[in-house]
């Protein structure tokens, strides 16, 4: 392919007319990057949060906060040990009167209120809404400690494992997911879109007015299209690796074919959309009609198996479900070709349904 | 006599409408001579752009036969589009590409044809060569237009409403470029509804109107056909009773008197030295002061009101009187 011939210089146009423009290369590149680090950051693991209690001031008030005291103090020296147990938040107590501390549960300023009688064996009463989560567990976690205090053997000895290794968390789920997207915003902006302003600029008229090869056309849109995924992927595997410490546990060879795929087929979906497309209006309207549904049913921000099983057999036609899919396996679970067949034929089937339609319909002038 | 650079012979297309299929071209016969400039007229939605389209291969006819350069587009497209230059309306290129990397692109597409910098010289936009297209004006980028349609070295360019939108001085640039073509013995094939545009390029028009051809033949030949060479108009001071169109028309080489929309007279006269003193005498015997008077030449305008007037009308000269001022009368008619 020389520099002269029309697919080259085709293919030059197009990569040209992308980098030169800002807030192009900011919507695909920045836009992914910064969602990435707002929902890592905001789902990161942390420890727990310590649970605030009102107690009223009364005979066992003091005994109560004995325990509590003793428990933090524990569960400060046990602090950078293995044997952290995170289901055990450190717990902070209001110690007031009886109507200051019902007053503050009425208006949900405190979630629980303890009162207890002086005695170890004398009752305690918790006062909260159990429609509130965090009252549920602050009763739950003051009553293990004041049970415990009070005498509480816990005969059958219990281990937690926690899972928070690399690769389980939500920034390990939503990166591949991420990458998805991109490849699907490619093909619906970069071709779709793209296209129909062309035609709408009487560009295509004008290039199908030369002696200009029709296919070299496509070929150069296509072929910029699967360029522009290098930087795509290699920007959000290495933001994952190195600030997130994502495993990347397959093969990046496979990565990237799984990506192309996906790539073809939303570039198949976009050439179909734009074929006979001739307003800014419709082609936005046909985006959001293929890209809306995906966004939502194909497990990029939360898994797709919560959706009723009867919507199953039609999430999993998405060529987004599948993509997301294949591309999870291959990074988190070091999935093979061999694992990722299915994906692959059904993005597949969609690019050569797609792209037999669009080039039947689809229309220059 | 050579083969012609375009033949046409009763061309159609029809368009399904919203009530009854439309005729935007209605049995047109053309034959464009090689070398020359054939100026396509008429007012918008008369089928010149169907017209031209079918011939750039960029529609199909309903019916009819079409040959361009002697080859037909159903067999010889790659052909004819490797020997035309094609330049649409208002053509939006990409914004973020300099003139020499588009006009490059498009040379790439043809076998032959000139250097990216000889066509960027043919329309003199060679300061712009590394500007981008967003930076350039209006006409500027009409003459871009140009230049990717001559970069392959057409023997036959269609130009769309070449200058429509353009400021004078743009427009003036984009005759000149058409001008050095046909000098060089390319033929040009040029849609406008201005007709001072076709007066001044064409060495022949054919007038279109509602998909029909009404008149074809060189702009000097159209305008003799009305008759005379000169009009006459002027205006009469007062509000008092005007007299009618008819009063002027029997004086000395006057042929055709017609009053305008504006209260104005309009004459068509052959001798303007033996017609304007006889009209002097005639308003000073009748005491009417006048208020102004004009002369000029018969415009291809005259011609097309002329024509599309009867054509429009039912042909009685109490309504033709009464129409307005022709150029009004062109956009009433292109907004109906």
């Amino acid at each position: 392919m020389g520099r002269s011939s029309p697919l080259f210089q085709l293919y030059l146009t197009r990569l040209r007319e992308f980098y030169r423009q800002p807030a192009r290369i900011f919507w695909v590149y920045g836009f992914p990057i910064l969602l990435a680090i707002v929902l890592g950051l905001a789902f990161k693991n942390r420890p727990p949060e310590p649970v605030a209690v009102d107690l009223i001031d009364g005979d066992g008030a003091s005994a109560v906060e004995t325990s509590i005291d003793t428990y933090n103090a524990r569960l400060h020296s046990s602090e950078g040990t293995k044997n952290v147990r995170r289901d055990r938040p450190p717990i902070l107590v209001h110690k007031l009167p009886e109507a200051e501390a019902l007053k503050r549960l009425r208006t949900g300023k405190t979630a629980l209120v303890v009162l207890a009688d002086a005695g170890k064996s004398q009752p305690v009463t918790y006062r909260f809404d159990p429609t509130r989560p965090e009252a549920t567990i602050a009763r739950r976690v003051i009553d293990d400690v004041l049970q415990e205090a009070a005498g509480r053997t816990n005969p059958r000895p219990a281990e937690d494992l926690y899972v928070t290794e690399p690769g389980s968390r939500y920034i390990d789920f939503l990166i591949p997911g991420l990458i998805a997207i991109n490849a699907m915003g490619g093909g619906m902006w970069g071709i779709g879109f793209l296209l129909v302003n062309y035609r709408i600029g009487k560009l295509l008229k004008c290039l199908v007015a030369t002696p200009m090869p029709k296919r070299d056309f496509l070929l150069a849109v296509m072929g910029a299209r699967l360029t522009f995924l290098i930087p795509d992927l290699t920007i959000l595997l290495l933001l994952g690796k190195l600030m997130f410490d994502m495993p990347i546990r397959g093969n990046v060879a496979l990565i990237l074919l799984v990506d192309v795929f996906g790539a073809l087929a939303f570039a198949g979906i976009g050439l179909l959309i734009a074929s006979r497309t001739s307003t800014t209006e419709t082609v936005s309207g046909l985006m959001n009609l293929v890209m809306l549904p995906m966004w939502l049913f194909s497990g990029v921000f939360f898994s797709a198996e919560r959706f009723p099983a009867a919507a199953q057999p039609f999430i999993q036609a998405l060529p987004l479900t599948q993509l997301v899919q294949a591309l999870r396996a291959i990074i988190l679970e070091g999935a093979g070709l061999f694992d990722v067949a299915i994906p692959l034929l059904i993005l597949g089937a969609w690019t050569v349904v797609t792209f037999y339609l669009a080039l039947r319909l689809f229309r220059w002038t | 006599m050579s083969q012609p650079a375009v033949r046409v012979r009763n061309l159609t297309k029809q368009y399904p409408g919203r009530d009854a299929p439309v005729l935007a071209v209605n049995g047109i016969d053309l034959d464009i001579r090689v070398g020359e400039c054939f100026g396509l007229l008429g007012p918008n939605g008369a089928g010149k752009t169907t017209t031209v389209e079918i011939l750039e291969g960029l529609n199909e006819p309903t019916s009819g036969e079409v040959e361009v350069l002697g080859l037909r587009w159903g067999t010889n497209g790659r052909e004819i589009r490797e020997r035309i230059g094609v330049t649409l309306q208002a053509t939006r290129f990409p914004e973020k590409e300099t003139v020499r990397e588009l006009v490059t692109l498009f040379r790439s597409f043809y076998r032959s044809g000139l250097t990216c910098e000889e066509a960027i010289g043919k329309v003199a936009l060679e300061s712009k060569l590394n500007a981008f297209v967003e930076q350039l004006s209006g006409g500027q980028q009409q003459r871009l237009a140009v230049a990717i349609a001559l970069v392959g070295d057409p023997e036959l360019l269609f130009l769309d409403e070449p200058t429509t939108g353009l400021d004078p001085q743009s427009r003036r640039q984009l005759w000149d470029v058409v001008r050095d073509l046909r000098d060089r013995g390319r033929t040009v094939l040029l849609t406008t509804h201005y007709m001072e545009e076709a007066e001044r390029l064409c060495d022949r028009v054919a007038v279109i109107d509602h998909g029909k051809i009404i008149a074809l033949g060189s702009p000097a030949e159209l305008i003799s056909r009305l008759g005379g060479d000169h009009i006459v108009e002027f205006g009469l001071i007062g509000d008092g009773e005007m007299p009618p169109a008819d009063a002027f028309s029997g004086l000395e080489s006057v042929l055709q008197s017609r009053l305008e929309g504006d209260g104005g007279y309009s004459l068509t006269v052959s001798e303007p030295h033996r017609a304007i003193p006889a009209l002097l005498a005639e308003l000073d015997r009748s005491g009417l002061p006048l208020a102004r008077l004009t002369t000029r030449h018969v415009s291809l305008e005259d011609v097309f009101v002329s024509l599309t007037g009867r054509h429009l009308r039912d042909g009685d000269s109490e309504s033709t009187a009464d129409a307005p001022r022709t150029r009004r009368r062109g956009r009433s008619r292109r907004a109906g």
